[in-house]
């Protein structure tokens, strides 16, 4: 019976077999590994919108005084910039793309729980995302708020806030939906024999951020209606001059942005454990461990949104419970951190591209978080808050991070995606320019901030010039990495991917590449004594 | 083919339920605050409001609550006839509370009470707030009830039709959990709103 099946395959997930052709087939699939590439492509050009605008700030910060544009323009830019990097790219991210693409193989599904509301999540994030940038283009000109709409401001000015704050609120929706999705989906849809402690690390990180999505996301939901509510109907909520309370507003949009960061970084976190015992063909170092940590990640990590705070007016004491919580969330990342390394002791280390960039995410995630602790520190936050090094922290978390764990995502399962391999060299290559390019760009934004530099500034005083064209140098050699990535993954040139280039045990290598539509021919169950990482 | 999962659907509404929670556990939020700062404004605002037709409501919708849950246990014995009948009664409980509603929202109208009003503007602020606090909360809930009928709705249609029947009524069950949680929601709503002068 095998025999016949290598005769008559499948057809696989990317040949239209519906009564749809062309672009339609993709747009009306509720299959899961489609809709988790449609998801890459949209987030693809909203990622290099985001970085396009990050370059055109950089280039008015290239010297000191006004060059190109003025403050309002500055303003503009970085609150699109802003909205479109975090409510668009990283916090939909790895989960959207590459959960919907690999989770249900990897733990032996044909498709996600509910795939409609899945293809239903897919259009409120597109809806969500026209919605925000219409506020581009609509009303009385770009939102200057920033990205985090903080009151009384977003309540006082006159460009368009209420398009912005409706379309993260939709993004927000479709994000819940999303996470409620995947937790019905790990719940109910394992294979037999996979109990939960043997799932695999990428679903168990899925997991944790999917409870996330669904407990912190409704805050900022009824946050960005009463927005809302507050500039249509003069209702005062948080304009003081109303009787309003602007410190409740960063309360309420904290409690969801903070854990908002974990629903980033956790995906990013589980693709870096399913790659790094594969390309060193070793059993994972500590797998309840990780686990937990990802859960311990999303339950604490709900309790430290204050760290934002500090110098907003809190109570001593609260303040002091934040940063002790703060201080807390780092020891699962830090677990986490341990036993990657400690997967790598004494395996047989094959250096592939996917592996390169998880070990540039070990890196840079390492420095954001460590920045991380002295900015949760009470007595040093005072002396950085809202200056540059708040930016190059939260840019190596988020970008350094996420991102680069994003473009390691990519070159993992680019092969079974579409079937076929891409250029390593030129993947190296990139992946030098990305790494380069970012530390020469962000790292100087530490110094300067430790300097006092503010964020958020489109001009500057001399002393920190240097600091400023590094950054912009960084810049350049970023997008030459960007780009050099992208034309080495779109070129077509690679030539047919093996069902597992790289010798993964997890289920998605067991089928061909790219996947039949129902993933597998034979159920998968796991046995007795399997777990998800049986490296020789 | 087809994939039929009755729990996992039932577990997705549960989830869906924890979000809802804190969509106004939000709003309760905001409420404890402004209570805290405004307590004196609170309790003057809070006369304002009916707490006849408040209580009404109250007993309008648990009543609702009862019928939609015997409906399921009325779908579960094969009784399809007498589950629409409770059915258009928990529709019924609906639109009375929503006619209450009305009555409600339309008398504070007429006399300029609304948000934005020039009336509100005399007011002070923890007055202004508890108004704008009660037509946002009892706004917001107005739609998940409106939302909670549509589903009902549909469910009725497919009792009637036979397609809800007593091997497969997971739609009618997370109608019902919807519904009880409209309900949760108000029973929270009416103390703090009407009771607590």
């Amino acid at each position: 019976m095998t025999e016949e099946k290598t005769h008559h395959p499948e057809p696989s997930y990317l040949v239209n077999t519906g009564k749809h052709k062309g672009l339609m087939s993709w747009l009306t699939s509720t299959d899961h590994k489609r809709i988790g590439l449609m998801y890459m492509y949209a987030m693809m050009v909203f990622f290099i919108v985001g970085v396009l605008l990050g370059e055109i700030m950089r280039l008015e910060l290239f010297r000191p005084g006004q060059q190109f544009y003025g403050p309002q323009v500055y303003n503009g830019l970085f609150t699109l910039h802003g909205i479109i990097m975090i409510f668009t790219v990283v916090i939909p991210g790895l989960a959207a793309v590459f959960g919907n693409f690999s989770m249900p193989i990897m733990i032996g599904a044909k498709d996600v729980a509910f795939p409609r509301l899945n293809l239903f999540s897919f259009y409120l994030y597109i809806l969500g995302a026209a919605i925000a940038l219409t506020s581009q283009f609509l009303g009385n000109g770009p939102p200057d708020t920033g990205w985090t709409f903080y009151a009384p401001y977003s309540i006082q000015t006159h460009t368009n806030v209420v398009a912005a704050v409706f379309g993260a609120f939709v993004l927000g929706f479709s994000s819940i939906l999303t996470g409620l999705n995947f937790i019905v989906t790990m719940h109910r849809m394992r294979a037999p024999g996979m109990t939960f402690f043997k799932m695999p690390l990428f679903p168990w990180s899925l997991y944790a951020t999917a409870w996330i999505q669904v407990l912190a996301t409704p805050i900022v939901g009824i946050t960005l209606l009463m927005v809302i509510a507050e500039r249509w109907l003069r209702i005062g909520f948080f304009d003081p001059a109303l009787g309003g309370d602007p410190v409740l507003y960063q309360h309420l949009f904290w409690i969801y942005s903070h854990p908002a960061v974990y629903i980033m970084i956790l995906p990013a976190m589980g693709v870096i454990t399913e790659i790094i015992p594969t390309f060193s063909q070793r059993r994972v170092f500590g797998y309840r461990a990780i686990a937990i940590s990802s859960l311990a990640i999303a339950l604490v990590g709900y309790f430290v949104w204050a760290h934002h705070m500090y110098t907003s007016g809190m109570s001593p004491t609260a303040r002091w419970i934040f940063s002790l919580l703060t201080f807390l969330v780092a020891v699962p990342s830090a677990i986490k951190v341990f036993n990657w390394v400690t997967t790598m002791y004494k395996g047989s280390i094959d250096l592939k591209p996917p592996f390169l960039f998880a070990l540039g995410f070990i890196f840079l995630f390492m420095i954001g978080g460590m920045t991380g602790l002295t900015l949760g520190a009470l007595a040093t936050n005072i002396h950085v808050h809202d200056t540059a090094y708040v930016v190059a922290h939260f840019h190596y978390i988020v970008f350094g991070g996420v991102g680069f764990a994003f473009f390691a995502a990519i070159h993992y399962w680019y092969p079974k995606m579409y079937g076929r391999m891409y250029n390593f060299k030129r993947a190296n290559w990139a992946f030098g320019f990305l790494f380069i390019g970012f530390n020469l760009l962000y790292f100087p934004q530490f110094v300067i901030g430790i300097m006092g530099m503010p964020r958020r500034y489109y001009d500057y005083l001399p002393q920190y010039t240097l600091g400023m064209q590094l950054s912009f140098f960084g810049g350049i050699l970023l997008l030459i990495g960007i780009i050099l990535m992208l034309t080495n993954l779109f070129s077509k040139k690679g030539g047919k991917a093996p069902d597992n280039p790289w010798g993964g045990r997890t289920w998605e290598w067991t089928i061909p590449s790219p996947p039949p539509l129902e993933n597998f021919d034979v159920m998968p169950e796991m046995g007795e004594n399997e777990t998800p990482y049986d490296y020789k | 083919m087809e994939h039929r999962d009755d729990i996992g659907a039932k577990l997705g509404m549960w989830v869906f339920i924890f979000t809802e929670i804190l969509l106004f556990g939000g709003l309760f939020l905001v409420y404890a605050v402004m209570r805290g700062n405004y307590s004196a404004d609170f309790h003057s605002a809070a006369h304002h409001l009916n707490a006849f037709i408040g209580t009404i409501n109250t007993l309008v919708l648990l009543i609702s609550s009862a019928t939609v849950a015997m409906s399921i246990t009325a779908v579960q014995k094969g009784h399809n006839r007498f589950a629409v009948l409770l059915l258009f009664l928990t529709l019924i409980c609906a639109a009375v509370f929503m006619v209450n509603k009305y009555f409600e929202w339309g008398h504070k109208f007429s006399i300029g009470l609304y948000p934005g009003s020039d009336l509100m503007l005399t007011m002070n602020h923890g007055q202004v707030m508890f108004f704008s606090l009660y037509f946002f909360m009892t706004g917001l809930h107005m739609f998940h009830l409106v939302v909670g009928g549509i589903i009902l709705t549909i469910a009725m249609v497919k009792v009637n039709n036979g397609s809800i029947n007593s091997t497969r009524y997971v739609l009618l069950e997370n109608g019902g959990l919807y519904w009880h949680l409209v309900d949760l929601i108000w029973i929270f709503l009416f103390p703090l709103l009407y009771l607590i002068t």
